[in-house]
């Protein structure tokens, strides 16, 4: 029998730990009926977001002075390229510049899911860096904690339209005004589950035997964020669509060309009296996508996250 | 008490300061000369010089944050270029259909949401439990604007029976000027109903369990009065919590509702700075909003005393 290192035991134990413990999160994730309902509808999202070009859109940008503000349903002879007319039917009808609002509204699925999961990972993953040297580095605690209770005291969707205004609009802009007012959530997150983490008996007896840092955070204090993380990176993903909405429709979110749901409403506020469809499509496919993140959250929360779920 | 207080005004102190950084910074983290950018597109030289010495902005970044934060202080928050007004004066015009908005939403919303969460606490696991917790997942994914927009066509468009935009102060005409404020309140309250009633059903379901409830039942006493007196008063606390953390969803949704509305509150100035990059008035909107939000919940904290006398500082 050769000796047995105390690096060795320790690395066992973790990764038998960690495996065990992700199959089991996904076991009881999927037996929710909320997870499975939210996700279905999300599932679509994503198809009809992909597969946007193959569902008898047209491009989404084209303008057609001839067909301005047709209603849904209405009927309306195009010019193709080679000089033909030909005709087709506008289910969602066309906005003031004769572009087509259910192509828009197919690829604004788009850019709000790549919103939603952009801002999510994003904020998470800047989050957990923060709040880990927040939680395990005392000296520095103090002052991250501080600055974050500073930035929370800006309401959050003051602070995206004020860091909107400095750099100016885009994608990437947009995407990073969201993420800024959601950062000091997570770090509080994962900051009080390092700070309840680090006193259990298993940490304290894997610093005993000599773990290093780097190994500790990764191997022991990491996997428990995972499963409130998951569920807090939901909420984060419907707000963030939700803001984006808001600042599209707003006009200081992502450029008018790019079609956003919430520029495709923008565009529709000034006739909203006379065509209401501009506004109600983007917002149904708006609302139902994000009240598919909100339902599978909570699904989420009650199967990983018991302790969570008892306080809301 | 006094002591309690006297900690917690201190404890703010920090948290404001971090805010003032930042808005001090913001206009510092734009590109460009911070002069010009207050200046605006029309402004001569000679303007711009007269800016850049008002602020010392010829000083090292430390003074220019002492200056900056003097005149704030005195009450002196700069001068709108684009709107040709101080933005004292310009603050004052605005405040008043926010203030309006945001209290008939409060109201509206804790009139609803309350009756509501005791309710389906009461009934827990009923079908009025259900459709309190479907509502109230329903207000968080819906967003503003689009309820704003729905109630506006049944209500302004299809059944008429209330004007779909405008404001009219309140001296003005009165009856006006609840007329218009209907449709907005409503429209801003659904989010805050769903979070309340959300937050009521989770804490009385708690109290419900408790002993004394129990003995209050024993005793003979009414439900209504076991609800309102026993359980409802021993709840407060987290609502009222939930309340005040929930005024930051609260200034932002009323960016939106002003903007869906026209009414000419801060809300739609914040937008409308934004659009014409009017740094000195984004900056006092983001500093004033912050410090009523950092207040409001430190009137809340206070406040706990008054709900549940157990809490004592």
């Amino acid at each position: 029998m050769s000796a047995i290192t105390p690096e060795e035991i320790v690395d066992s134990a973790s990764i038998a730990a960690a495996s065990t413990k992700r199959k089991s999160l996904w076991a009881l994730a999927v037996r929710n009926t909320a997870v499975i309902f939210g996700g279905a509808i999300l599932l679509v999202m994503l198809v009809i977001a992909i597969l946007a070009p193959f569902l008898g859109t047209v491009d989404p940008t084209r303008i057609d002075p001839a067909a301005r503000n047709k209603k849904p349903g209405t009927e309306i002879t195009f010019r193709l390229d080679d000089g033909q007319t030909a005709k087709r039917v506008v289910l969602m009808g066309t906005d003031s510049l004769g572009r087509d609002v259910y192509s828009r509204v197919l690829y604004g699925t788009r850019v709000s899911l790549v919103i939603g999961v952009a801002v999510a990972v994003a904020s998470i993953a800047i989050g957990l860096v923060i709040g880990l040297v927040s939680g395990y580095v005392r000296w520095a605690d103090g002052i991250i904690m501080r600055i974050m209770d500073g930035l929370m005291a800006i309401p959050g969707i003051l602070l995206a339209i004020a860091l909107v205004s400095i750099w100016r609009a885009g994608l990437i802009t947009v995407i990073f005004a969201i993420v800024v007012p959601d950062v000091p959530r997570v770090v509080r997150l994962v900051r009080s589950v390092v700070l309840s983490v680090r006193e259990e008996p298993y940490v304290e007896g894997a610093i005993s035997v000599g773990t290093p840092t780097w190994t500790l955070m990764f191997r022991h204090i990491l996997p428990n964020t995972v499963a409130p993380l998951i569920v807090q990176g939901t909420f984060i993903a419907a707000a963030a669509i939700i803001a984006e909405a808001i600042l599209s429709f707003l006009g200081i979110g992502i450029p008018p060309e790019i079609p956003s749901w919430g520029n495709i409403m923008a565009e529709g506020r000034t006739l909203f009296r006379v065509f209401p469809h501009n506004i109600f499509f983007p917002g149904i496919f708006l609302a139902l996508t994000v009240l598919a993140i909100n339902i599978m959250g909570d699904g989420l929360r009650d199967t990983l996250d018991p302790k969570m779920s008892k306080k809301v | 008490m006094l002591d309690f207080i006297i900690r917690r005004l201190i404890a703010i102190i920090p948290v404001l300061t971090v805010v003032a950084v930042f808005v001090f910074l913001m206009l510092r983290l734009t590109p460009g000369d911070p002069a010009a950018v207050i200046a605006g597109d029309n402004a001569t030289s000679d303007q711009i010089a007269d800016i850049r010495n008002k602020l010392g902005l010829d000083e090292p970044i430390w003074t220019q944050f002492v200056i900056w934060i003097g005149n704030i202080l005195q009450g002196n928050f700069g001068e709108s270029f684009f709107f040709k007004k101080t933005v004292a004066e310009l603050i004052a015009q605005r405040v008043e259909p926010t203030l309006a908005l945001a209290i008939c939403t409060l109201v509206i919303a804790v009139a609803v949401a309350v009756p509501m969460g005791v309710l389906a606490a009461y009934r827990h696991g009923s079908l009025v439990d259900r459709f309190v917790m479907g509502f109230s997942v329903m207000g968080f994914s819906v967003p503003v604007f689009v309820i704003g927009y729905c109630l506006i066509y049944v209500f302004a468009i299809e059944l008429g029976w209330l004007p779909v935009q405008g404001y009219v102060r309140i001296g003005v005409n009165f009856w006006g000027f609840l007329e218009r404020m209907v449709l907005p309140s409503v429209t801003l309250a659904v989010v805050f109903v769903a979070l309340i009633a959300r937050m009521t059903r989770a804490s009385v379901l708690e109290v419900l369990n408790e002993d004394y409830i129990r003995t209050a039942r024993a005793k003979g006493l009414s439900n209504r009065v076991v609800l309102m007196r026993h359980a409802l008063r021993n709840a407060a606390v987290p609502i009222l919590t939930v309340i005040g953390l929930g005024i930051a969803g609260l200034i932002g949704g009323a960016v939106v509702t002003e903007s869906v509305y026209g009414l000419p509150g801060l809300g739609r100035l914040t937008v409308e700075a934004v659009l014409s990059r009017d740094f000195p008035t984004i900056q006092t909107v983001i500093l004033l909003f912050s410090v009523v939000y950092v207040v409001i919940n430190l009137l809340i904290d206070i406040s706990y005393t008054l709900f549940d006398p157990r809490i004592r500082y």
